[in-house]
């Protein structure tokens, strides 16, 4: 129990580096133009081949689960919708891009410090917390929700295409899209998204920060990343949606 | 001048660094050396800041390096330079680059100045026209030798170099001891040298300490080290046959 209270109290130590002011503002807009390339656009293709065949899957199988003559058609397309911008799009593209991302994040702080790169950002007197993880948090903030926006779109295009293929009708589908949309459910989404983005990049970014030891601990601190972000957007995604759906 | 005062150190119970004291002089290069574990890398640390300090005091010049808060250390630490063991290049950034970092960070330099300071810092380390390279395509003497020219890019007053020479051939080591020195005397640095390296010694040792299980046993020069008494120094020092025979010989 101390060890784990131990590791939240540096977390949050760490953090307090991370949130301070950037010590050179041209420097911090480079670094975080970076990051978006790093963080964002090379995810971007992932993100899009999977919401594409998820969003066909869910609606093929939604096709088949309501294949009674009482249930309007209109329905799939309703269900793939919701299904998609209420959990598949923001919860499993952040489990995804836990993996991608923040083992990238986790090995590349983590590689810094075992070749002591870290240690000479501090001798030179930079904060090195603040220049290395700051514009990767806010590079994900600001980069993850386009992705997922993208990823709705591109999963009820998916769906579209899905439908088609068994026999769904363009206008079955598109009525079902319209039918009872509420807006609130995409300003949870990206509420969700938000703080998936904020959790990935910190904690990979923590376990990175305080890699002790060689190659073969840069490769622990990094799967200890992905599967304690994965833990923690679980547990966000059922406190975030008992907070604002229920 | 950086005077170190009753410095003590310990991991938990383990007590490294047991009381040292001791002056690293200006214009020198002064060499810290010791067996693998006997404190001389904890040493470096606590003299850089990179680990706290039980008990002593550390200072610059006659500014206290221990009493520092945060921010007088990060603006104090532009007066440093360190080489690291592996050169801790920023592997993302070209030779250039990385000279270069140092100076984006605290320099209101125009880009034609920073240029020119980065020409000025690789040809002192014999390195032209090298601008472009990433370190991945350095060989080991030449990152040793780039992370030098990025060391005293800001003009440091203090130099902290660790293990230098490791995983270098004899004559790159001679011409990375030379530079140090050179560099040293050239710019009037504080320069402190961890190593266990004794050709480095015989090289460039002018104001040598020995470290021996966390405490200070020998001090002096590279002439005093052949006519030393001390046991521990002379079975540390004259541990290979080639400088047991050339002690002899010094001697007969």
């Amino acid at each position: 129990m101390l060890k784990y209270l131990k590791k939240i109290g540096r977390y949050f130590i760490l953090m307090k580096k991370v949130f301070s002011f950037p010590e050179k503002k041209d420097i911090f807009f480079k670094q975080l133009f970076n990051e978006f390339e790093k963080v964002g656009l090379s995810s971007l293709s992932i993100v899009l081949i999977i919401s594409f065949f998820v969003g066909g899957v869910v609606t093929i199988q939604q096709a088949i689960n309501i294949d009674d003559p009482l249930i309007p058609k209109y329905l799939i397309g309703f269900v793939t919708r919701d299904a998609l911008i209420l959990e598949f799009s923001p919860t499993m593209i952040a489990l995804i891009l836990a993996g991608k991302v923040g083992s990238n994040i986790a090995s590349e702080i983590g590689s810094m410090r075992i070749s002591e790169q870290i240690d000479a950002l501090e001798i030179m007197g930079i904060n090195s917390a603040s220049y290395l993880v700051l514009p990767k948090i806010i590079a994900s903030i600001l980069f993850f929700p386009l992705l997922v926006i993208l990823s709705i779109f591109i999963g009820i295009f998916g769906g579209w295409i899905g439908g088609i293929s068994i026999g769904v009708t363009t206008a079955d589908f598109v009525l079902g899209l319209q039918t009872e949309f509420s807006p609130f459910y995409v300003t949870y989404s990206l509420i969700k998204t938000l703080v998936f983005a904020y959790l990935i990049t910190s904690i990979s970014a923590f376990y990175g920060y305080y890699t002790n030891g060689g190659a073969l601990e840069v490769g622990k601190s990094s799967t200890t990343a992905v599967v304690n972000s994965s833990i923690l957007i679980l547990i966000f995604n059922f406190i975030i949606t008992e907070l604002l759906l229920t | 001048m950086i005077e170190v005062k009753n410095l003590s150190k310990s991991f938990k119970e383990h007590l490294v660094l047991d009381d040292l004291s001791v002056k690293l002089e200006r214009g020198k290069a002064n060499l810290i050396i010791g067996e693998s574990g006997s404190g001389k890398t904890t040493f470096l640390k606590c003299l850089i800041g990179l680990h706290s300090i039980d008990n002593g005091e550390i200072l610059f010049d006659n500014r206290k390096f221990s009493i520092m808060d945060d921010k007088n250390i990060r603006k104090f630490r532009q007066e440093i330079g360190v080489l690291f063991q592996g050169g801790a290049l920023y592997d993302y950034l070209s030779v250039e680059e990385n000279i270069m970092f140092p100076l984006n960070m605290f320099t209101s330099f125009s880009l034609k100045e920073k240029k020119e300071r980065v020409n000025f810092c690789l040809s002192k380390v014999n390195l032209e026209k090298t601008n472009n390279l990433f370190p991945s395509e350095l060989s080991g003497g030449m990152t040793k030798r780039v992370a030098i020219a990025r060391a005293i890019a800001l003009n440091p007053k203090y130099l902290f170099c660790d293990e230098p020479n490791s995983g270098l051939d004899p004559k790159t080591a001679i011409l990375i001891d030379n530079l140090i020195l050179e560099i040293t005397e050239e710019f009037n640095i504080t320069t402190i040298v961890n190593t266990h390296d004794m050709n480095s010694v015989i090289q460039i040792g002018s104001n040598i300490i020995f470290i021996h299980e966390g405490k200070i046993l020998w001090r002096g020069d590279k002439n005093d080290l052949i006519k030393s008494k001390n046991d521990e120094l002379n079975n540390f020092v004259f541990a290979s046959k080639l400088f047991k025979t050339l002690r002899n010989e010094n001697f007969t």
